[in-house]
């Protein structure tokens, strides 16, 4: 049985899968129900001068027939009163000893810091992470995004945090900035034991377009939000790995954005992170979807021969390179596999509208199966992302004589190029 | 025991009515799940599996998590994702047929990944430490099976007593060859039984062989999980002609060794599930007329609505309100004599009519074993069924029921439930809790 036991900067939960700070981790009573389903750990629904909320708060993004494959929510940080929020993360901690309970803060001044993170940990926190990503409401009144966005300001509050606290840090970082390395950077100098990433992206969900408003709508106004879940994933999946290859860098990170199922876990595993947090896809589903992200990574990491998620943290990062590096003479062409096509053809217009005309069809009247010209396939990929059926194109590696060249060899070492496909 | 099976079984010329998924065909339909909270398909499967749960692992590519939550709730979830009538369980409750779309294929999704748990060779369960306990079960059928498996989960030795040389029940000898054929039910019995430490005895009747008594002085507990009787008779003249068969017996011959096929009618009498199995069953042997002959309405024919269309399709007949009043033929059976009724099942003077036929099978019941217990003190019978509470606790101390003993004849599904239900109650009663 492989252990799924994580450390992440300090922090140590039965399994990689925390609750990420959002509603479903608003209250002990709800963190001890997700406990019961199987999560490892949760972060506490920011704590801070509780806030009132708007109604509505949430929208989300339908991508053909697929509802909420994004999110976005204009709600702020805890609307309940400081009092309760430790008494319940008190209760859990009793009750659950081994689970990780993290506490989320945003506040303004040194003082607010101190006491909260004074008062967290009375309650018994395993940890703080810091709320340095809020896009909406909170960076208004100069903190969340606003202080995410600032290297010095984060490297600041960073420092205070660890000097008031017994337990480890992590700061959970905004993606709303252009390079995330600085500021990953900055709470290191701050003292940070780790960092959370990603928290939402600024967005705006969508129009009603008979009211002329934005979604969602509060009255007749609304504002930009924060976007999240299944939809985020490529963007979170960047910014953890481009922290995880960083010389410089090297602390422990929580991966955030988008994980609904197992897979998306072993990714961010793979690139670099030791602790998993998941808002929207329980939101949208519930803490039971717990079950199938716990024993889907358990049956990977039987069958990739993992016994501790340490052998697979981080594993996918050498990978990872500058276009610079990619081998210009490695050349692939799309195959079709006859028996399996069912001849819808999706192959056939997307190459001929979004890539390079040469998948066609074929005219005798007796199949439907499109041929594909090879001397002008440029192996780009496009026909097999849109054919429905499970491994009936196949991208085939060709040997076509060249040793292997990057650009940058190219340019400093003169190594040829095969001649370019597709560009008349 | 695979292999105690005859080759060349009647039943073995029928192909599954539901094909198997492929992996694509099955993520499709996993991916159409709505993932329903409380969902009403798990409430009406009497072993609520976690339906949604274990669709969404499909969905993933996490099929072996997906088999793991089949069998957590039903061991025998292989046999009854293919013999389930789905239709009146958990896919007629799918909130889909609110939406006036297709259910869920629950049957079929079910299969995929049981299957593929059988062709993987996976194996979930364990034998529990001993725990010095002995238990034995009388019938090697489904609730027997899943009995038996859940008791050994908590380590109590295990004997099943079973009178035919087959293990599986109507499960092997019963159920219809385009849902399921009998090595398939063999090879399912052995996997659960491949828990380990079950002795099962075969060709070993209870009340003839070894009385009922000295078995409950050689076990802690019993399980009586011997389903029903013979097919009922009809009781009328001609019925020991060559031809006529009760139809269960006649489908186990099918299905466990050949039957002729070389009647050009058949005639079914009843209106039940068995008695529309038999219809398709002669019709897929290659008999070209086969009508059934019912002393009701249509409408109020117990048999599943959605297979006697089926069988419609495939060509059957039918006589509604007719009721056979004898086998007619020299030795051999050559004509049914019938009769037609009235609202009241009483014969309509005058309306007799006859077909011509040379196969007759008898679909109108299965006699109740209860009989064998009759006498036992504390245990009780309603018209033939064992009385027991929904634990499978019976009136006689120590004796636990399931199956289609306790319910009359329901579907394996129910007999896989209330087999692991009882085994429950037995582990409570033989670990010093509750008393039978
Ligand atoms: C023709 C037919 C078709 C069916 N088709 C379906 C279907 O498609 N789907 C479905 O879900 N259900 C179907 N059923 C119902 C289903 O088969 C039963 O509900 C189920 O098998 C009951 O399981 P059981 O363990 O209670 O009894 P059984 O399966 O009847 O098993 C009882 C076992 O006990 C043994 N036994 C009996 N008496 C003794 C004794 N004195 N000593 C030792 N052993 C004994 C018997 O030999 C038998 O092996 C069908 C039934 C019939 C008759
Ligand atoms: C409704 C909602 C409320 C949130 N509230 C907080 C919060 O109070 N503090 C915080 O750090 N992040 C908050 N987040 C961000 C999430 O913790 C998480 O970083 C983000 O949603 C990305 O993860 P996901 O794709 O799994 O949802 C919130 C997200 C949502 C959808
Ligand atoms: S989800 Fe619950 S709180 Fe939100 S609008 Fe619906 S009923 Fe109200
Ligand atoms: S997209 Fe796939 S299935 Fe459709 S025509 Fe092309 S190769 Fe065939
Ligand atoms: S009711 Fe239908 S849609 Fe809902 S969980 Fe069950 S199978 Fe899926």
């Amino acid at each position: 049985m492989p252990d799924l036991f994580t450390n992440c900067g300090g922090i140590t939960s039965p399994n990689p899968f925390w609750l990420a700070s959002a509603p479903p981790a608003n209250s002990g009573a709800q963190i001890q129900r997700a406990f019961d389903a199987g999560w490892g750990g949760a972060v506490w629904k920011t704590l801070g001068q509780p806030i009132q909320n708007v109604s509505s708060r949430f929208g989300a993004t339908n991508v053909r027939g697929v509802q909420g494959a994004g999110f976005n929510n204009i709600e702020l940080i805890t609307d309940r009163s400081l009092e309760i929020n430790f008494a319940e993360i008190y209760d859990t901690k009793k009750k659950y000893p081994k689970h990780a309970v993290v506490v989320s803060l945003m506040v303004e001044t040194k003082q607010e810091w101190k006491d909260l993170i004074k008062r967290s940990i009375d309650a018994g926190a395993d940890g703080l992470e810091l709320n340095f990503g809020c896009p909406h409401g909170m960076c208004e009144r100069g903190m969340g995004s606003a202080v995410g966005q600032e290297p010095r300001v984060n490297q600041e509050i960073t420092s205070w945090a660890v000097e008031f606290s017994s337990v480890p840090v992590l700061v959970k970082l905004t993606p709303n900035v252009s390079d995330i390395v600085p500021h990953g950077l900055a709470a290191k100098r701050g003292g940070a034991h780790g960092v959370s990433l990603i928290n939402t992206i600024k967005s705006i969900i969508g129009v009603d377009i008979d009211r002329y408003v934005l979604e969602p709508r509060v009255a007749q106004l609304s504002t930009n939000g924060g976007y999240c879940g299944s939809a985020v994933k490529p963007i979170a999946l960047h910014m953890v790995a481009a922290l995880a290859r960083e010389p410089k860098f090297g602390l422990p990170i929580s991966g955030i954005g988008g994980i609904s199922n197992w897979r998306d876990a072993v990714e961010f595993l793979l690139l670099g992170s030791s602790s998993l947090q998941v808002c929207t896809e329980v939101m949208l589903r519930g803490y039971r979807v717990v079950e199938d992200m716990i024993d889907g990574l358990e049956e990977y990491m039987r069958t990739h021969g993992f016994e501790r998620l340490d052998q697979m943290i981080g594993k996918a990062i050498p990978s990872f390179s500058e276009w610079g590096n990619l081998d210009l003479n490695y050349e692939t062409v799309a195959k079709i596999d006859a028996d399996k096509c069912i001849g819808c053809h999706l192959c056939v217009v997307a190459c001929h509208d979004g890539a390079h005309q040469c998948i066609h069809p074929v005219k005798d009247g007796k199949t439907r199966v499109p041929v594909i010209d090879e001397s002008e396939c440029v192996g780009c990929n496009l026909c097999k992302i849109v054919c429905p059926v499970d491994d009936c194109i196949t991208m085939v590696q060709v040997d076509n004589g060249f040793a292997p060249s990057t650009w940058n060899e190219h340019v400093t070492q003169g190594k040829p190029l095969r001649p370019k496909k597709g560009a008349h | 025991m695979t292999d105690k099976l005859g080759d060349n079984r009647s039943e073995e010329i029928f192909e599954d009515f539901k094909g198997e998924y492929t992996r694509e065909q099955a993520v499709v339909e996993a991916n159409r799940c709505l993932y329903c909270a409380d969902a009403p398909c798990v409430q009406a499967c009497p072993t609520h599996i976690e339906i949604p749960q274990f669709i969404r692992k499909i969905a993933t590519g996490n099929v072996k998590g997906s088999a793991r939550t089949i069998f957590e709730s039903n061991i025998l979830g292989m046999s009854c994702a293919r013999v389930c009538p789905v239709e009146v369980l958990c896919a007629g409750d799918c909130v889909y047929n609110h939406m006036g779309m297709p259910p869920i294929q629950i049957g079929k999704l079910q299969r995929f990944s049981t299957d593929h748990a059988f062709d993987a060779g996976w194996r979930f369960f364990e034998a529990g430490p001993d725990s010095g306990k002995s238990v034995g079960l009388i019938g090697a059928g489904p609730a027997s099976l899943a009995c038996a498996h859940e008791l050994r989960r908590e380590g109590h030795s295990v004997t099943i007593y079973e009178k035919r040389a087959e293990v599986g029940g109507l499960n092997t000898t019963g159920v219809a060859p385009y849902k399921m054929k009998a090595d398939r039910s063999v090879e399912e019995a052995e996997w659960v039984l491949g828990i380990g430490g079950v002795e099962v005895k075969t060709g070993v009747t209870i009340g003839q062989d070894v009385t009922f008594e000295a078995l409950e002085n050689s076990h802690d507990a019993l399980f009586l999980g011997a389903g029903l009787g013979a097919d009922t008779a009809m009781r009328i003249p001609g019925e020991q002609l060559e031809g006529v068969h009760g139809a269960v017996a006649w489908i186990e011959k099918m299905k466990l060794a050949k039957v002729p096929a070389s009647a050009r009618t058949c005639v079914v009498v009843g209106g039940g599930n068995t008695a529309i199995d038999a219809v398709r069953e002669a019709g897929g042997l290659g008999i070209r007329r086969v009508v059934m002959v019912y002393r009701g309405a249509q409408e109020k024919m117990s048999g599943y609505r959605h297979e006697w269309r089926a069988a419609q399709v495939e060509g059957a007949e039918a006589q509604w309100h007719a009721l056979p009043v004898a086998f007619e033929g020299d030795g051999k059976v050559e004509r049914v004599r019938c009769v037609k009724l009235d609202d009241a099942k009483k014969p309509i003077p005058g309306s007799e009519f006859v077909i011509d036929a040379e196969l007759v099978l008898i679909a109108i019941g299965q006699s109740k074993l209860g009989e064998m217990l009759a006498t036992l003190q504390g245990v009780e019978l309603d018209r033939g069924r064992i009385v027991a509470d929904e634990h499978g606790r019976t009136g006689r101390k120590g004796l636990f029921a399931g199956g289609d003993c306790k319910n009359g004849g329901k579907e394996v599904v129910n007999a896989a439930a209330e087999g692991k239900a009882a085994a429950r109650a037995i582990h409570d009663y033989l670990m010093g809790g509750t008393n039978a």
